[in-house]
């Protein structure tokens, strides 16, 4: 019988596991004795972390896709579909249009945070993102011809991708309109829902002092609760009112609705046991990235080896092995500080970050690495 | 034990901070004026995150109540 594994979600964490089992089950894939599907509703790979640089002018949206089937391991069966249901009992997948169903013996899930700003009213008119393509070339105009006034960065909720990014924008925006001979007409604020400016208090700890010095106001407790385009206010749940002439917005973020409807998490996100990645209300499905509620950063270096992880265990379950690879809560990021210097951060589940000193050094490595992730997403690296 | 009657419980037990308050959050975000919200938390951190936050809101933290292995917050939407 063959063993069919399938993953749904052609992200950071689906396109990595796909390369890692087709390289480390190859003699099972050659003698037939597994397949390895992909599922994704779009045939290209999208490399997110691109998106922050395209509003200063720096990279393009098409800097960010490949073709899947370029990246992907031609041992790996891949399909363009959308699901629209799973039925962990039946261990079957269903599929726009009508499609025959598809079965699994193993399922792992890989689908990814998606955006929600209709959930705040005036955000989609008022507020713009550099988390979706779109969002990011109208900021890019946006702050092209933006010259004077309040500019205001405001995380309406968490979690969302990319903990460190909102920093990293205010951070860098101050450097540009500094460079630009700007600053001075424009005043920067940073909104953040709790009473830090970071969810890791480390990280928090590490960045308000930058912040102070970079003149970069601060405004904690603030959850966005609506946005008047017209009068170019927001207003927080606390009652706390903001002036803006450019609003740029982490949008809420939701995962995907079949998942809820498959009773195996709230929101979008699969409840797992943290260190193995099974999801708790159902056999055989593992869940990685975004989609994991583990509590560790929606970051790509967590797909990464989190991925790693999914594909020992599954390579023991199909030898007939006790799965023993676990995750530890990896997780590192680089974190710009400016247009030329970035910090680093490494840390787990028991070991908190420790910030590195900004350096030029950290941030051509930074670079370096979104080159390299090609390198990453086919399995290489 | 206290006899206050939730309209809608987040059961945030095992999240890591600031998760359990930001799940209040977004409970509190959808609920109605006068809603009181159960959050479920067994991080230490909420015992101060939920008060602090409670109050600059403006909502009313009506009770804490200290269970084997995590606490319980009622708080009441303004």
């Amino acid at each position: 019988m063959t063993e069919h594994v399938v993953i749904v979600g052609g992200g950071t964490g689906g396109s990595v596991l796909a390369n890692d089992l087709a390289d480390r089950l190859e003699p099972e894939l050659d003698a037939g004795e597994v397949r390895v599907t992909l599922i994704n509703d779009d045939p290209d790979h999208v490399y997110k972390p691109v998106w922050l640089y395209v509003p200063f002018g720096q990279r393009e949206p098409a800097d960010g896709r490949r073709a899947l089937d370029e990246l992907v391991d031609d041992a790996v069966d891949l399909r363009i579909d959308r699901v629209t249901e799973i039925d962990t009992e039946a261990q079957r997948l269903r599929f726009d249009g009508g499609a025959p169903p598809v079965s699994y013996d193993h399922l792992v899930l890989a689908t990814g945070s998606t955006l929600e700003p209709d959930r705040i009213p005036g955000l989609a008119e008022g507020g713009h993102d550099y988390y979706s393509e779109s969002g990011a070339t109208d900021l890019r105009d946006e702050l092209l011809a933006f010259t004077e006034g309040d500019l205001v960065l405001s995380v309406v909720g968490t979690p969302h991708m990319c903990p460190a990014a909102p920093l990293e924008f205010v951070f860098m925006a101050d450097d540009w309109l500094r460079e630009r001979g700007l600053r001075e007409d424009v005043d920067i604020t940073y909104t953040y829902p709790i009473q830090r400016v970071h969810g890791n208090p480390h990280i928090a700890e590490w960045a308000r002092p930058i912040m102070e010095k970079r003149d970069i106001h601060v405004e904690t407790f603030f959850n966005a609760e609506s946005v008047d385009p017209e009068a170019e206010t927001v207003t927080s749940m606390e009652e706390t009112e903001l002036d803006y002439d450019l609003l740029v917005t982490i949008p809420p973020h939701t995962g995907v609705e079949l998942i809820e409807e498959a009773g195996l998490g709230d929101d979008g996100w699969v409840d797992v046991d943290k260190h193995t990645l099974e999801a708790e209300a159902a056999e055989n499905v593992y869940a990685l990235g975004d989609t994991a509620d583990t509590g560790v950063p929606n970051a790509g270096s967590v797909a990464h080896y989190q991925a790693g992880v999914v594909g020992r265990r599954l390579a023991s379950e199909i030898r007939g092995r006790p799965a023993t690879a676990t995750y530890d809560g990896k997780t590192l990021c680089f974190i710009e500080t400016g247009m030329d210097a970035a910090s680093f951060v490494e840390f787990d589940y028991e070991n908190p970050p420790s910030p590195a000193p900004p350096s030029e050094k950290l941030h051509w490595s930074k670079l370096a690495y979104n080159e390299a992730y090609w390198l990453t997403a086919r399995g290489l690296l | 034990m206290t006899d206050i009657e939730p309209d809608d419980t987040v059961d945030a037990r095992g999240a890591a901070c600031p998760g359990p308050l930001m799940d209040l959050i977004g409970r509190i975000r959808d609920a109605e004026s006068g809603d009181v919200i159960r959050l479920l938390s067994d991080n230490d951190q909420s015992l101060t995150d939920v008060p602090e936050w409670a109050e600059e809101a403006g909502n009313e933290l009506l009770a804490v109540e200290k269970l084997d292995d995590h606490d319980a917050f009622y708080v009441e939407k303004a």
